[in-house]
């Protein structure tokens, strides 16, 4: 034991061995001390000869060693006399200078002992100090030791400060040495740190502080501005912003520092370096709140100049009369700007007064005198411009600040602005009216208005942020308030006039028309100096210019922007007799337009402003679905009896409008999952009211928007009003003459003599039928299930591809309910495949299996169809693309019964089939795009949204299937056509399942792929498959797991892609074969290299290519094979 | 080699933004997108100086308009300014656009190399230099030239 100790000592003593062997060393005597294998004093002990040595190497390794193990146990408790004892050494040592490194780390880990048994005596800091005070030339250490003693000044400061403050003078004197002419950043970091906690500890103006604050501060302010370009790196992470915030501390820290620091930094205002404007601002800032108002009070003059200065400078000319700037200020803010206005509304909080130099500057009164010389802001030259930028700016964040500077902004100017906006007050009267008889015919001054928007905005947000500080006292006595109270109506009228404003450049009349009527608009709460009826004066004329306008112009966008903020606005504060007149006014206005058609505006735009100005609220909301409920009967019921073709396309309009506004907010507001449901069945009452159409209406829009509206809805319903929709839904069907269809038999003559014989109305209550039924969650119960999937399943057969999409939902969904049995199911899955694949099979024998259940071979109805038995093309066609549906629905419940369809499917490519010869080609591409419905993803059903059943991995399993048998019937097909057609299913398979998989498997699917693409690029409809069969190729060739498949088949593959860099039909097939190209490099150099000449002689003519993204590519590829 | 630096000091311009294309063409599967002058300076911008890490765009000695093109008649002409009349690097920047329009562009261009009139001391050796093809082809035999040309080209192609 012993003796492994003196060899861990002599390890670390030794300056030969390496750093990791001493850690080592270090870390097992830490670790035998940690579990109290070895004491202290035995420690001790055992090195007391290397402490005392006159060897000075030794000595200082072994006095940093004892150092460091004490920095390994700060948490470990400690006897108290030892620790007294250890510090007692150190404090010695520091006279050392030999031994000052142990001395300071030993010191350090001490004094940061803390919440443990064992920590250093007040006395024994004390001593600490004084030592280092006499001993440690802090300048005149290396960097690590100067760290190290800067760490421990600033752990004394902190933990000891009653103890050391009897050091007094001494003290900072020693720190100012310490610090003076340090220039290591992290060095800095805690020295900053040191002189705020200096500051701290003598706060009396006879302190130590106050009578050195000159010394001190020459010594810390000859780091500003901070100039720091290291970006990251040097591993101690500090950034010039830590920095520079430690200045700023370091500045603001004490009051002393007052008579020094404000004149230095107003100078560095003045320079032209951005870093250093926006420094001495923030600086400024911190030390207006912290030096107090009696010491800043002095410096006003000057910070007023300087602050007017840096807005000056930093603001820019353009003002945006955009729509995007409607909310904001309007024009650009960078970092200077921002902030001049933060020290600007600073210095007016903590002070008053300064208010008093704003008001008397001389600039800020002109500024008057000017805005009404040029009425159009582009018409004012540049300095103009930016005066009255600035200067509203500056009373806007003045008044911004509080009550008081509001109230005095408000009355020293206010009435000189409405003066030059045209407004007085009759003396005898006090009734305001405009210089001109009252009647709005003055002239617009867009820099009075500006500053007028500007000064109304400040005091809307001085209301909003007192209202958010809770109870302050309501703004209705204070004088700004009335002020704006008895000129409201003027504004008002002289903002409107603005907006209807008819010169030949409107745009900014009307943009600050409209700014200056929102701001009215929002000032919150009772107390608000818009009295309702102005309020109301103000929507009613945003909605006039909504209303009117029949073209989208700007000004009716921006009405409309505004419109939305106020209603927003108004559902934050919760306003609620604003939410009234809103209402009334703009809501139920817009709504009752988007009910009559018959007005000037074009349907899609009142939409719009409908959707947009009810989504600010649920009750808007609800009334706009109300509304659109109205709108769709009257439109719907307009077209059947008039035969309006125009009422039509906008009940689609209104549909659209339904599932791309509302629709995706349902899981937000409340209650709005209700209102929808009512809607889609009122859609249903109208649709069976309706009556027989008497037009025909060739409208697949309509239809189109219908379906997915109604699938959209019950998709999100909850189940009980789901349940509620599909009994009214089957109410309507049963009351039409589909049901007819159910009885016709299903046997092969009756299949024959299918036509697709719907009436109109049939055929619309038929897909909207069936969109329910896709979106219809598994436990929403469907009555009569039976007769449905005969229906679904005739319709099927005469060509309407929603009824078997709904028959692939049904068998997905069936039966799988909670605890896998449907509540009020009528049918089984069992009996719905039965009803499905066998029922009329009179006289054949069903084909079951060993566990009995019941198969779909290609013995059934439907699939002899399939196989073209019987029948004509089209019959055959439906078939094939139902049975596909059908089958996705069991394939991703993970039903075997799929196998038993997948067969079929692939017995339809077969060149030689069992019915003795080949299908119709068409047929045969039907059944070769099923393996795309089959495999990929389908937006309008059976997907997440519209609640299907999904097992994991159903893909992978599929192509695990399908894969091998598809190979296989690839390898004997005989003619061309079959070939090619199983290939394109293949490459449907192949191109939907996860590209893991396929990486699993390159070895066998590259040859497969590969005579895939060559196959498919003979024939120009097969392109998107190509691509997406190409991107799967790319995906092996660019994944480490292909590569030894991929150099296997290197030249064949080669051979494809040079193809391909050709292929005429398809841009980014180009393009992806060249990157493929590119992603062969990774391939051995001995096993691409043959081909190098064939590969450069493509990509040469692809750099003639018409597409320029496949040039772009081209010289990329040319490029990376010659530096081959 | 030469010893100093022929302009030790050039000045640095800043890069043009890069134009984004419009892609309204992109809809049209069999429109063409004919080359154009911007596709010509995209290939040449990036190439770097011999002798500083500056792009020829930085120190302007191309600029967009210092591309002609004749895309019917597959014609291209691009004339470069060198940063100093004496540049002896200018024969070295020439021969760089040029290797680098040969790998870019179709074979069926005739590409001419110029420097600007006016800009440089042995201008008409210069351009005769550029464009006559047996001294180029032998330029590209000596290894040392081409080392340092491709090591120019290597920004222009990422």
């Amino acid at each position: 034991m012993a003796n492994q100790l003196t060899q861990q000592i002599e390890t670390f003593v030794d300056v030969t061995r390496s750093p990791t062997q001493q850690a080592d060393s270090l870390k097992a005597i830490a670790s035998a001390l940690e579990k109290d294998l070895l004491s202290m004093n035995e420690l001790v002990a055992e090195l007391e000869m290397y402490l005392t040595t006159t060897d000075n190497v030794v000595r200082a390794r072994g006095i940093l060693l004892l150092a460091e193990i004490l920095n390994f146990l700060k948490a470990k408790p400690l006897d108290n006399a030892i620790v007294h004892s250890l510090i007692g050494f150190f404090t010695e040592k520091m006279a050392d200078w030999r031994v000052m490194r142990g001395a300071l780390v030993g010191c350090l880990a001490l004094i940061k002992r803390t919440d443990v048994a064992g920590v250093v005596t007040a006395t024994d800091a004390e001593a600490v100090a004084r030592s280092m005070i006499d001993n440690v030339q802090v300048q005149s250490l290396s960097l690590h030791e100067r760290k190290l003693s800067f760490e421990l000044l600033e752990g004394l400061l902190q933990q000891y400060s009653e103890a050391i403050m009897t050091l007094g003078k001494l003290l900072v004197y020693a720190t100012c040495e310490a610090i003076d002419g340090e220039k290591d950043p992290p060095c800095l970091m805690v020295a900053f740190h040191i002189v705020e906690l200096l500051a701290q500890l003598f706060p009396s103006p006879s302190g130590p502080v106050a009578s050195a604050a000159s010394d001190l501060f020459e010594i810390v302010s000859c780091y500003f501005p901070l100039h720091f370009t290291h970006t990251k790196g040097g591993g101690a992470n500090i950034s010039r912003d830590n920095l520079s915030r430690g200045l700023l501390l370091a500045f603001s820290s004490t009051p002393f520092f007052e008579p020094y620091a404000i004149p230095l930094l107003l100078e560095k205002l003045s320079s032209s370096l951005p870093v250093a404007k926006v420094d001495s601002l923030k600086c400024l800032k911190d030390c207006a709140i912290k030096y107090g108002v009696n010491r800043m009070k002095k410096h006003y003059k000057s910070l007023w100049s300087a602050l007017k200065d840096a807005f000056y400078s930093s603001t820019g000319t353009h003002l945006s009369f955009g729509i995007e700037s409607l909310t904001t200020a309007g024009f650009e803010m960078d970092e200077i700007h921002r902030e001049a206005v933060n020290l600007l509304q600073t210095l007016v909080k903590e002070d008053i007064s300064f208010l008093g130099l704003v008001v008397d500057d001389l600039s800020v009164n002109s500024v008057f005198n000017s805005i009404s010389r040029y009425s159009q802001y582009k018409e004012m030259p540049d300095t103009s411009k930016l005066e009255v930028l600035v200067i509203s700016q500056i009373l806007s964040v003045s008044a911004k600040a509080s009550v008081e500077s509001c109230n005095i902004i408000f009355q020293t100017f206010f009435f000189r602005l409405m003066n030059s906006l045209g407004i007085v007050e009759k003396p005898s009267t006090g009734d305001l009216v405009h210089k001109e008889n009252s009647t709005v015919s003055i002239r617009l001054y867009h820099g009075g208005l500006h500053l007028c928007i500007e000064l109304l905005t400040a005091s809307k947000d001085l209301i909003l942020s007192s209202e958010e500080c809770s109870s302050a006292p309501s703004c209705a006595q204070e004088s700004w308030c009335s002020m704006v109270n008895r000129f409201s109506v003027s504004l008002i009228e002289v903002f409107t006039s603005a907006v209807r404003s008819l010169n030949d450049d409107c745009g900014a009349d009307v943009y600050l028309g409209v700014k200056g009527l929102l701001t009215m608009g929002m000032f919150c709460g009772g107390s608000s100096p818009v009295s309702r009826s102005e309020f109301e004066k103000i929507l009613t004329t945003l909605t006039s210019i909504i209303t009117a306008k029949s073209v989208k112009t700007v000004v009716w966008e921006l009405a409309l922007k505004a419109l939305v903020c106020i209603g927003s606005f108004i559902n934050r504060y919760h306003e609620s007799d604003k939410a009234m007149s809103y209402m009334g006014i703009v809501v139920e206005n817009l709504v009752s337009l988007a009910c009559s058609s018959h007005c000037g505006l074009p349907y899609p735009m009142i939409l719009e402003a409908t959707s947009e100005v009810c989504s600010t609220g649920p009750k808007y909301m609800e009334k706009m679905v109300q509304g659109f409920e109205e709108a769709f009967r009257s439109s719907l019921s307009d077209f059947y009896v008039n035969g309006n073709f125009k009422s039509i396309e906008n009940c689609s309009q209104l549909l659209e409008c339904l599932t791309n506004k509302l629709l995706p907010r349902v899981a937000e507001i409340d209650g709005l999952e209700k209102i929808l449901v009512h809607f889609a069945t009122s859609m249903w009452n109208q649709i069976e009211s309706s009556g027989v159409f008497s037009y025909d209406f060739s409208s697949r829009e309509f239809v189109e928007a219908a379906m997915k509206t109604m699938g959209q809805i019950v998709g999100v319903a909850l189940v009980d009003s789901q349940n509620s929709i599909i009994q009214k839904a089957y109410n309507v069907v049963s009351s039409s003459t589909l049901p007819a269809m159910e009885s016709i038999p299903l046997t092969f003559d009756a299949f024959e003599g299918l036509q697709n014989d719907l009436s109109t109305r049939d055929e619309l209550i038929l897909s909207l039928f069936a969109s329910v039924i896709i979106a219809a969650s598994p436990v929403a119960s469907i009555p009569d299930v039976k007769s449905l999937i005969h229906l679904f399943l005739v319709s099927l057969l005469k060509g309407y591809i929603p009824a078997a999409q709904a028959l692939g939902s049904i068998v997905n969904k069936l039966g799988s309910g909670s605890g896998g049995t449907n509540i009020s199911s009528d049918c089984s899955l069992e009996e719905a495949c039965d009803i499905i694949f066998h029922e009329t099979l009179s006289g054949k024998i069903i084909s079951s299996d060993d566990s009995g259940n019941i198969l779909c071979g290609s013995e059934t109805v439907l699939s002899k169809i399939c196989l073209g038995f019987y029948g004509s093309l089209d019959l055959q066609t439906s078939a094939i693309t139902g049975l596909a549906w059908i089958g996705k629905g069991l394939l991703m419940r993970g039903d075997r019964r799929v196998n038993e369809i997948a067969l079929v499917l692939m017995e339809c490519l077969k060149s030689t089939n069992c019915s003795g010869n080949a299908l119709h080609p068409s047929a045969m591409r039907h059944a070769a795009d099923a393996f795309c419905i089959l495999m990929s993803d389908s937006e309008v059903c059976l997907n997440r949204k519209f609640h299907a059943v999904i097992r994991p991995l159903y893909k992978q399993r599929f192509f695990s299937l399908t894969a091998p048998i598809l190979e296989s019937l690839i390898m004997n097909s005989q003619t061309p056509l079959s070939r090619t057609m199983l290939h394109v299913a293949l490459a449907h398979v192949i191109s939907n399942v996860p590209v893991t998989v396929i990486l699993d498997n390159t070895k066998k699917l590259h040859p497969m792929i590969l005579e895939g693409l060559s196959v498919l690029s003979v024939d120009s409809v097969d392109k998107e498959t190509l691509f997406s069969l190409l991107l799967v190729l790319s995906g092996t060739l660019t994944d480490i797991k292909g590569h030894q498949s991929a150099s296997d088949n290197a030249h064949i593959i080669i051979e494809c892609l040079v193809k391909l860099a050709s292929y005429p039909h398809l841009m980014v097939v180009r393009e992806t074969a060249i990157q493929c190209l590119v992603a062969l490099l990774e391939l051995p150099h001995g096993r691409i290299y043959p081909f190098r000449r064939q590969v450069l002689q493509a990509i040469t003519k692809a750099l003639d290519d018409p597409k320029r993204r496949v040039r772009e590519e081209a010289v990329r590829c040319r490029q990376a094979w010659l530096a081959r | 080699m030469v010893s100093g630096l022929i302009n030790e000091n050039p000045t640095v311009y800043e890069k043009k933004e890069r134009r984004v294309r419009t892609d309204s063409s992109n809809t049209d599967e069999h429109s063409a997108e004919p080359i154009d002058q911007l596709e010509i300076f995209d290939h040449i911008r990036d190439i770097k100086d011999p002798e500083h890490p500056y792009s020829l765009e930085e120190l302007k000695v191309l600029t967009e308009d210092s591309v002609e093109l004749d895309d019917e008649n597959s014609y291209v002409r691009v004339t470069f300014t060198p940063t100093v009349e004496h540049c002896s690097m200018a024969t070295i920047i020439g021969l760089c656009v040029r290797v680098k329009l040969l790998r870019s562009l179709p074979a069926r261009y005739k590409i001419d190399i110029r420097v600007a009139p006016g800009t440089h001391a042995t201008e008409a050796a210069l351009n005769k230099q550029l464009n006559d093809k047996e001294r180029v082809a032998a330029a590209l035999e000596n290894p040392n030239l081409v080392e340092m040309v491709d090591e120019c080209l290597l920004p222009s192609f990422e």
